[in-house]
């Protein structure tokens, strides 16, 4: 979607009879995810998350009271059966850092990408607020 | 011999027999892209330097009449959420639009030691979110088939550029369909390997428990080719798995007769559209012809695999990208005067409005009060969905669905409702959530000339018997490999 669009449509203020995100809660998320955004900006954001969110629901119709949660699934191939817990992956553990860690990027290298530095640090405005 | 027409042992062939050169091949596919590619849009990034010094090395040896490894001199593109050293990558993002990485994707640097010569990296959704490619932060993909229409997403790129003569195969990458959504709408060949299979190292994290990487080639012997090239253990990647990699080409052969194969009513009922399903039953058909068995299975969560994936995978990527904050690369806004100030604005300023809507998703799921609600809620439908396959393949050896529930779509046609756009992954992330694999293979197409394509999902780390069920189809439609 370019931005333009984005705009057009966020000139038409939502209107939901019930809605789960409020606009506070917009400017909240927004706020925990490091996120700006202009009033159209928030605007489209208000109508698509409560339109999706209201899709999400349908996963209340499972009952999932005793249903583990699965957070990944590779805790059940190539790994040690026999052990339990982070044991069973064994073979994870780098040969690396049985001498030690890893060699590091070069200095230099580490820091060819930043926006700025000083030559040893990244540099950054200035971090305590009034 | 039309160069661009070759596929992977055909081009190590001509090469290792001197009918040609790796270099002149490059040089081949560098020309179709300077001709085609204006009207398709599957390039971001050109790496001629690197492709032609590594052409140079696979000509030398050739010249002293060496044994040539499985891809010497093959033309690949990579799709550009994976990192390539000293070469630009975007993620098809602007807040990455000058990041030059210090170090190769794990993926690439194995296609590039068995002999690939990288052209360059391809076009995607900004960050592998789409399933259209039109979240590219620089410009949408042409589908090659029909220029009107979108190639699939998010590595829309990948798929276009073999579709289009522009690589021999490509690397991809899948979280919830997008290698083989793309694959189906171009017509051309995708695999998802289990998860685990291949390394996740330089691959620019969304969701970190579903992310795979994959190759899209123009035949089923082409992808056993490149899954055997990256697949297997790296320790640069904790999650890649310690499971033996077997030889996916000598495998194909292997007769299908006797293999049973379910079909779930579930990924054929309301919103497939009639020509897809025709031609996927069709195609089913044929493999009823091969002698192999079609066993009725039941997926029963299967209509609640979006929502739960769009849970997930949303509340990975608000914490996977939180790292771009214009600290260490990529994009820095430069009116800001304080640091929060300046992550807000960078951020704002760098990602599009798709990434924003799922940082702001995956962000509220994962917080206070919402957390049980919507992440761990979705945690256990994921458990319940991975049984659903489970439970089928105590049956069943593999499972045959259609790809997609439509042929390509038009460009624009799904842009103002996320929603709509999120549904054309419903036959594709319940493999994601599960950790299975599957493969996309062309079946067909519609009235319009637009290609279908047949989903196959597999066992974990079977890839084997999808890739061998891909195969005989495909002989038996007459693809030559």
């Amino acid at each position: 979607m370019g931005a333009l669009e984005a705009e057009e449509r966020g000139h038409q203020p939502p209107h939901y009879a019930k809605m789960k995100i409020t606009e506070k809660d917009v400017a909240y998320v927004a706020d925990l995810a490091s996120l700006e955004l202009t009033q159209d900006e928030r605007n489209v954001l208000l109508r698509d998350l409560n339109s999706i969110l209201d899709y999400m629901d349908r996963l209340n119709q499972l009952d999932t009271t005793d249903v583990p949660p699965m957070a990944q699934v590779s805790d059940k191939y190539g790994v040690d059966q026999s052990k339990t817990g982070s044991a069973r992956f064994a073979y994870s553990v780098r040969e690396d850092i049985h001498e030690g860690l890893r060699k590091s990027l070069p200095h230099k290298v580490a820091l060819q990408n930043a926006p700025d530095s000083d030559g040893t640090f990244f540099k950054v405005p200035k971090v305590i607020e009034r | 011999m039309d160069l661009n027409l070759l596929t992977i042992d055909a081009a190590r062939s001509a090469i290792q027999e001197r009918k040609t050169t790796a270099t002149s091949l490059a040089e081949a596919f560098y020309s179709k892209i300077e001709k085609e590619d204006p009207r398709i849009g599957a390039y971001l990034t050109l790496s001629k330097d690197r492709a032609l010094e590594q052409a140079a090395r696979i000509d030398a040896l050739a010249a002293k009449g060496e044994k040539l490894p499985p891809l010497a001199g093959v033309p690949v593109g990579i799709k550009d959420v994976m990192i390539t050293r000293d070469v630009r990558t975007t993620a098809g993002s602007k807040i990455l639009s000058n990041y030059i990485p210090p170090y190769d994707c794990t993926a690439v640097a194995r296609m590039e030691a068995a002999g690939a010569v990288v052209l360059g990296k391809l076009n995607c959704d900004e960050f592998a979110m789409g399933s259209s490619n039109e979240n590219s932060a620089w410009h949408p993909v042409h589908n090659p088939r029909d220029l009107t229409r979108v190639p699939g997403g998010s590595s829309g790129g990948s798929a276009a550029a073999v579709a289009a003569d522009m690589a021999v195969a490509t690397l991809g990458s899948d979280t919830g369909g997008s290698i083989r959504e793309p694959a189906s709408f171009c017509g051309v060949v995708g695999l998802m390997p289990t998860y685990g299979r291949v390394s996740r190292y330089g691959l620019i994290a969304f969701a970190s428990s579903l992310d795979r990487i994959g190759p899209l080639t123009k035949t089923v012997k082409d992808a056993a080719t490149v899954l055997r090239t990256i697949a297997g253990r790296d320790p640069m990647d904790s999650t890649s798995a310690d499971v033996p990699v077997p030889d996916y080409v000598a495998e194909l052969e292997k007769p299908v007769r006797g293999l049973k194969l379910g079909m779930a009513t579930e990924y054929f009922g309301e919103g497939l559209d009639a020509e897809v399903r025709h031609s996927v039953e069709a195609a089913i058909q044929k493999l009823v012809k091969l002698e192999c068995t079609i066993i009725p299975v039941s997926l029963p969560h299967t209509e609640y695999a979006i929502p739960t994936y769009y849970i997930l995978a949303t509340a990975e990527a608000s914490s996977n990208l939180a790292r771009f904050d214009g600290v260490r690369y990529g994009h820095r806004a430069q009116d800001a005067h304080t640091l929060s100030e300046m992550y807000r604005r960078t951020r704002d300023q760098g990602f599009g409005a798709e990434v924003k809507r799922r940082i702001m998703l995956g962000t509220y799921a994962l917080s206070a009060g919402y957390y049980d609600a919507y992440y761990l809620k979705a945690q256990k439908v994921r458990t319940l969905l991975a049984r659903d396959f489970e439970e089928a393949f105590e049956k069943v050896d593999a499972i045959v669905t259609p790809t997609s529930p439509t042929a390509a779509f038009k460009l624009g046609e799904k842009l103002d409702n996320p929603l709509s756009m999120y549904l054309a992954d419903i036959y594709t992330v319940t493999a994601d959530l599960a950790g299975i694999p599957g493969i996309s293979v062309p079946c067909g197409e519609t009235k319009e000339k637009l290609p279908i394509g047949l989903q196959i999902l597999g066992k974990h780390f079977d890839e084997a018997t999808i890739l061998r069920v891909a195969y005989s189809y495909e002989q038996e439609r007459g693809v030559k490999n």
